[in-house]
């Protein structure tokens, strides 16, 4: 069975069995490997892309679920917050194993999207699904804090 | 206020006790003439062989034809016998399984064909005592737990098909562990007293004036499925209170639901599809999954039945009397807000919004309407919507897993390694945010919730 | 070169485990006689290599400067490190530095803290490269120097070397080192080289970006996960139960019937599906039904374990360190202290689950993984291969985390993947053995559980006149390839930390009672001082308490002839304000340091308990001593990780047993630090002239303890049972 939706701004039809978790289909199907797998029970954020534009954890959204939508992953972000955080997560010198940081960052972006000045409340709100086991979380904050500010300046 | 003859002693204390005799022979009166599960029907009843529309009896006509030992498997499932003969990944109908009663702990029984521990040396006159009358072939009565005033109304025939089927099972060596009960309910004895008053030892009467697709439904739900045992409120004798039937009760600390056709606590909003899928998979969009016991009966019972008897029961649960819960709102169905800051404060337990940040927005997200799985979407669901909370903190303490239509659905349990303040937080801020109107679930609730099944 | 010697190290007793972690006397007794490049040639990535003068540095006709990093990179910042010390010596441009890493090939990469051996581990990656690679990036900067004069025919003293050019002064006179690389190739290595003076570095002690951010942060960094090779599958393990148990046996046909399942193979650990996706593997897996034979398996509960480890801790057991006569000096005290602290099992949950890809042949295996410890995973993969040594390659990758998990004796996933391809015909088909997040937690080598009982005594002067500390667990080093390890009864690994108290105490007594049970377990970050660093420091907080002391001073004065150690104390407690007063109600503020793996770290950390005994750590001062800091803010990020990965476990992890089955299962049970859960952290380094050590895993130790004597300000509540019990977050 085939499911089409449009991945990072490309129309794409994926031959996969439709219960497959998004993640797997965009890692093993689509060939894209930047989304990382975490836990494969939405607990740790790893796998975080965009689905019209809101941040969800495809480790368990089935494939089925994005026909016709939208999907950005960290291959394909293109905003201008994307682009900031990216940019603060290098001038703070945000990762350390670096595993979880696409879905940091997709995480972060959308946070950014949505609110343009985010409070330290508000990125606990948006961040805390994200695990980072090497605990970069004051350079995750600082940065998205970064970030805010250059896309105000 | 005295008079010179109530003053003089004697006199007051007996017209005291006969007002008290009075009370209790008519409060007896009402527990013992209390009506039975089919009465709200109010058609004539008729000995089942005086029937003579299609009978309402033994097993959907795709099975008609079946061995006597796949009849009794079907007719075992719809009377959903393993749930409770079954503890949590052990061997089925090897009994065991804990009942945790305000008077202590039962367990059930061993009903594989095993001669020393389970029903292998049960003639079928004693099966059909342990199922009619709650008579245990060497235990004497045997507790209510055991839904034979349900039970009492399945036919001969049915019963003793279920019994072949178990008897094609492999004998299992399990003891019934012993009952921890306190006195006086450890008498068995009393139990009779107990059957003589609510059970009316009786099979299936089919109603005359209903067609035979409502007295199909009325047969699963009532001889088979037992659904009041969970969903009608007891009385103080814990018998099933009929004259508020299916209006929900709290059961092994979940809340069995409001299934009445109310139309704000209870299911006359759901259509015909959603309750379908419910009862047959568990899961309805929009409807939320069963969960904890409810769960558990439609993986052992309610998934296995024919699309006819699920239809039979349905259009029977549609007829019973609608019946308002207080604590039971009508749904709200507005999204919270987008953001995490928009939520609004809620005062009882502090913490919720910090646990849901980190535990449940990455799946049921702010909005109330998930993001990403349709399926696990909070809005609109009745559990969220129950001011009481008590299956929300059951399913964040112990998880949930169903097969929904676009692929498996699995809440992880949360019990373990949060605390029961923290339990308590989230749920309060998931009926809060999501629900009409906010719990106030106590730390202590929550102690008490983990300790039941 | 410098080669920290285990013999001449071990003359003091506390400086035995000092040296760089405990694994280091394994050079002296262990021969891995497989030191050889491996046969098969590996594939040359990167630019093409004009100027190779070592195993470390390539200089290309572009100009790059490609260092070979034989630390894997998991997040500690070693491919960063190793680039800087090089790169200084070679007076490298910075944007043309690149990290490759290292085959396996212990003769040229060995880990000099730990002899003979390629891998990485006890915070050593810095410590035993720090003078190998200075010397090489020198001996290259010499050669490229020569080559300039050489072509301008000019003296070497005349000319400059600055960010990868070097200059003649005199005639104006410039080259990049892609220019002279070539004819740097044909002189010889000199053998001699001055190093640079500490005062002219311009790359260590500053911040360098670390080199492996971008690709970090746009998804491209390559992790096992990440390998695709083409017919490349996949396989999912099944693994018992319980420890302990085996496949009995296992009915392959529906796990087969799930679309997209190649094959069910058996494994000594289990049984394997081999699918041409995750999803079909997963499914498959799903599906599969085996049947265990448990007679042998480890059937117990962590609470029936941790009641026998109380009543060990009771009776004698073997001596780790003897000072004086501590039962005396107890016995015939005014004052004593008595108190027991319980650890978990803790497993180390990196974010990455375990994975490897194997492409095994009948006289080659190729292996693709974030290794950790390279040469012990070549030789278990011959063997379980059935090849020699030199037969196995390994490409090493980002780790994405390993907290030590992926440095094990018995490289498990290693020879699980192996023992898949070999099962599945080794015919040369590339398998990635992936691990689930639930594999992880139910998969074993944890960080062992521990019972430490402690009491003290004090003098009419209040003073501490004897200590006396019983630990009780598992080995860590006993039974595997580092049994030599473990001398008289003691494993290093289970006292350090303990029988290396810094604390002036005249009368002192450190004993070990080891437990043997089927639970695999395994270093955890900061190994030992996970646990002794946490008994020790909570400890003497109730020790200065009941001397009537303030637990830092009481500290400081104990400390006297540990300069460096009492420096963090002292910084810390200073940029924390820790004589500003008293905090308001409800707060608390407690202090801890340690020592691991030499370097030094203090911390002091706020929290908050609110009406409900809720704990909010709010702020951690940390002041750490590393010797020479070599990247400032690789140690800042690498003392915050730290502080929140032992945050996280104290606070909330542990993995319990139920009659031998774990109860954790995946993030929702076996609970870690989240963002909202992570305090303010500021990190202040010591400026040091000494040899650089380790970062880390040393920030890990000391968090624990300063959060639970803060809990005590705040409450006048000890803690004593790890994590901390959930009714103190009711």
């Amino acid at each position: 069975m085939s499911t089409s939706f449009e991945l990072n701004g490309v129309s794409t039809t994926l031959d996969a069995d439709p219960a497959m978790p998004l993640l797997w289909a965009i890692r093993e199907v689509a060939g894209l490997h930047g989304t990382k797998f975490g836990c494969g029970m939405a607990l740790c954020g790893a796998c975080t892309v965009h689905v019209s534009g809101k941040p969800v954890r495809s480790c368990v959204m089935p494939l089925s679920a994005v026909a016709g939508k939208q999907v950005t992953t960290i291959e394909g972000l293109q905003s201008k917050q994307a682009k900031a955080v990216q940019e603060a997560w290098i001038l703070l010198q945000v990762p350390q194993c670096g595993y979880c940081q696409s879905g940091q960052v997709m995480s972060a972006t959308a946070l950014l999207e949505s609110n343009a000045e985010p409070t330290d409340a508000d990125i606990d709100g948006a961040m805390s699904g994200n695990i980072c086991r090497c605990a970069t979380y004051t350079r995750i904050r600082a940065a998205i804090h970064a970030a805010a500010q250059s896309i105000k300046a | 206020m005295s008079t010179p003859e109530n003053a003089r002693a004697g006199h007051p204390i007996l017209w005291t006790l006969a007002v008290l005799m009075a009370a209790v022979v008519a409060f007896i009166a009402y527990l013992v003439f209390a009506p039975g599960p089919t009465a709200f029907a109010k058609g004539q009843r008729i000995a089942l062989a005086d029937y003579h529309d299609k009978d309402p009896t033994g097993v959907p006509d795709e099975l008609k034809s079946a061995s006597l030992e796949v009849r009794g498997e079907y007719l075992a499932r719809a009377a959903d016998c393993a749930a409770c003969h079954t503890v949590r990944g052990g061997e089925t109908f090897a009994g065991g399984r804990a009942f945790i009663l305000p008077f202590g702990t039962i367990y059930s029984t061993n009903i594989t064909p095993d001669a020393d521990t389970g029903i292998g040396a049960y003639t079928d006159a004693d099966f059909l005592n342990a199922v009619h009358k709650g008579l245990g072939r060497a235990n004497g009565k045997l507790y209510p737990a055991m839904p034979y005033a349900s039970y009492t109304y399945m036919t001969d025939a049915d019963a003793l098909a279920i019994k072949a089927y178990l008897f094609t099972l492999k004998p299992l060596h399990a003891p019934t562990p012993t009952n921890t009960l306190a006195f006086p309910f450890n008498q068995r004895g009393l139990m009779s007293i107990w059957s003589a008053m609510f059970n009316p030892d009786k099979r299936y009467e089919p109603d005359l004036q209903r067609d035979a697709v409502w007295n199909r439904g009325a047969y699963l739900a009532e001889a088979m499925g037992h659904c009041g045992e969970c969903h009608t409120p007891r009385n103080l004798a814990f018998a099933l209170n009929n004259r508020k039937k299916f209006a929900g009760a709290v059961q092994a600390g979940w809340r069995a639901y409001n299934i009445t056709p109310d139309r704000s606590s209870g299911v006359g909003t759901w259509s015909d599809a959603e309750m379908s899928q419910y009862l047959s998979t568990g899961h309805a969009q929009g409807r939320g999954m069963a969960s904890g016991p409810m769960g558990e009966a439609v993986d052992a019972s309610l998934s296995h039945l024919q699309a006819g008897d699920l239809a039979a029961l349905m259009t029977y649960l549609r007829t019973v009397p609608g019946i308002a819960t207080d604590d039971l709102p009508v749904l709200r169905t507005t999204p919270a807000a987008a953001t995490f800051a928009e939520g609004g404060s809620f005062s009882s337990e502090a913490g919720g919004s910090a646990v849901y940040a980190g535990a449940c927005a990455g799946c049921h997200g702010w909005t109330g309407v998930t993001p990403g799985v349709a399926s696990v979407t909070l809005m609109g669901i009745r559990g969220v919507n129950d001011a009481t909370a008590t299956n929300v903190a059951q399913v964040i303490i112990h998880g949930g897993e169903r097969l929904a239509p676009d692929g498996p659905l699995n809440m992880p349990a949360f019990g373990s390694a949060y605390s029961d303040s923290e339990i308590a937080g989230v749920a309060n801020y998931v009926t809060a945010r999501f629900g009409a109107r906010a719990s106030a679930l106590t730390a202590a609730e929550v102690a008490k919730l983990r300790t039941q099944e | 070169m410098i080669r920290p010697s285990p013999a001449a190290a071990s003359s003091t007793r506390r400086d035995f485990l000092k040296t760089a972690g405990s694994a280091t006397a394994v050079a002296l007794t262990i021969g891995f006689e497989w030191l050889g490049p491996p046969r098969r040639a590996m594939a040359a990535v990167g630019s093409p290599a004009v100027f190779a003068p070592n195993a470390f540095l390539r200089v290309g006709a572009d100009g790059s400067v490609t260092v070979i990093a034989k630390h894997v990179e998991m997040g500690q910042g070693a491919h960063t490190g190793i680039a800087t010390v090089l790169a200084e010596e070679l007076d490298a441009d910075w944007k043309q530095v690149r990290v490759e890493s290292a085959p396996a090939n212990a003769k040229l990469y060995a880990n000099l803290a730990f002899g003979t051996m390629q891998g990485t581990g006890g915070s050593s990656a810095m410590a035993n490269s720090w003078s190998q690679l200075r010397e090489a990036g020198a001996k290259g900067r010499a050669m490229l120097l020569a080559a300039a004069a050489q072509e301008w025919k000019v003296p070497v003293s005349d000319l400059t070397v600055d960010k990868g050019v070097v200059y003649h002064a005199g005639s104006k006179r410039q080259a990049a080192f892609g220019a002279l690389a070539s004819r740097a190739a044909a002189l010889p290595v000199p053998d001699n080289v001055t190093l640079k003076d500490p005062q002219d570095f311009k790359l260590i002690g500053h911040q360098c970006p670390r080199l492996d951010v971008p690709s970090k942060v746009d998804g491209s960094a390559q992790f096992t996960l990440d390998v695709a090779l083409p017919g490349m599958l996949v396989a999912l393990l099944k693994r018992p139960p319980l420890f302990g148990a085996t496949v009995k046996s296992f009915d392959p046909n529906a796990a087969s019937a799930v679309p997209g399942v190649v094959k069910v193979v058996q494994v000594p650990r289990g049984v394997a599906v081999v699918a041409k996706s995750f999803w079909a593997a997963k499914q498959g897996r799903d599906a599969l039904s085996v049947d265990w034979d448990d007679s042998h398996a480890e059937k117990r509960s962590t609470s029936q374990m941790m009641n026998e480890y109380r009543q060990l801790a009771e009776r004698p057991a073997a001596s780790a360190l003897k000072v004086g006569d501590a039962a005396a000096a107890i016995k015939s005290a005014t004052h004593t202290v008595a108190a027991s602290y319980e650890f978990p099992y803790l497993a180390h949950a990196p974010m990455e689950p375990l994975d490897a890809v194997v492409k095994l042949t009948a006289g080659s295996c190729e292996i693709w993984a974030g290794d950790q410890f390279q040469t012990v995973d070549q030789g278990n993969a011959a063997k379980a291969a059935g090849l020699e040594p030199q037969q196995v390659s390994i490409h090493t990758l980002f780790a994405g985390g390993s907290f030590g998990r992926r440095a094990n004796v018995g490289s498990d996933y290693i020879v699980e993947a192996v023992s898949i391809a070999k099962a599945y015909g080794a015919d040369g088909t590339p398998i990635k053995l992936q691990w689930t997040r639930e594999d992880d937690i139910h998969g074993g080598l944890y960080r062992p559980m521990y019972f430490h009982k402690l009491e003290a005594g004090l003098n009419e002067r209040k003073e501490l006149v004897g200590w006396r500390h019983v630990i009780v667990g598992q080995s860590i080093m006993a039974g595997g390839l580092f049994e030599v390890m473990v001398k008289d009864g003691i494993d290093p690994t289970s006292v350090e930390g303990a029988s290396t108290i810094a604390y002036k105490i005249p009368n002192i007594d450190v004993e070990l009672s080891t437990t043997k049970n089927a639970v695999p377990v395994l270093w955890w970050r900061v190994v030992g001082s996970s646990h002794t660093t946490f008994a020790v420091e909570a400890f003497i907080d109730e020790v200065a308490h009941a001397a009537g002391k303030d637990p830092f001073a009481f500290r400081r004065d104990l400390l006297e002839h540990e300069p460096r150690m009492k420096a963090v104390l002292e910084l810390a407690a200073d940029k924390a304000g820790w004589n500003n007063g008293p905090m308001p109600k409800g707060k608390g503020r407690g202090i801890a340091v340690g020592e691991a793996f030499k370097t030094f770290v203090a911390q002091v950390a706020e929290v908050s308990v609110d009406d409900r005994g809720r704990v909010t750590v709010d702020r951690v001062v940390c002041a750490v001593d590393c010797g020479i800091p070599i990247n400032p803010d690789v140690i800042a990020a690498q003392m915050e990780g730290g502080i929140g990965f032992g945050l996280g476990a104290v606070m909330y992890s542990a993995i319990t047993l139920q009659d031998g089955r774990v109860e954790q299962d995946n993030f929702n049970s076996y609970r870690v630090l989240r963002m909202n859960e992570m305090p303010k952290i500021e990190v202040h380094i010591i400026p040091s002239g000494e040899a650089p050590t380790g970062v880390g895993e040393p920030g890990v130790a000391p968090i624990g303890p300063a959060v639970a004597n803060a809990i005590f300000a705040a409450t006048g509540t000890r803690v004593h049972v790890l994590p901390f019990p959930k009714s103190n977050q009711v």
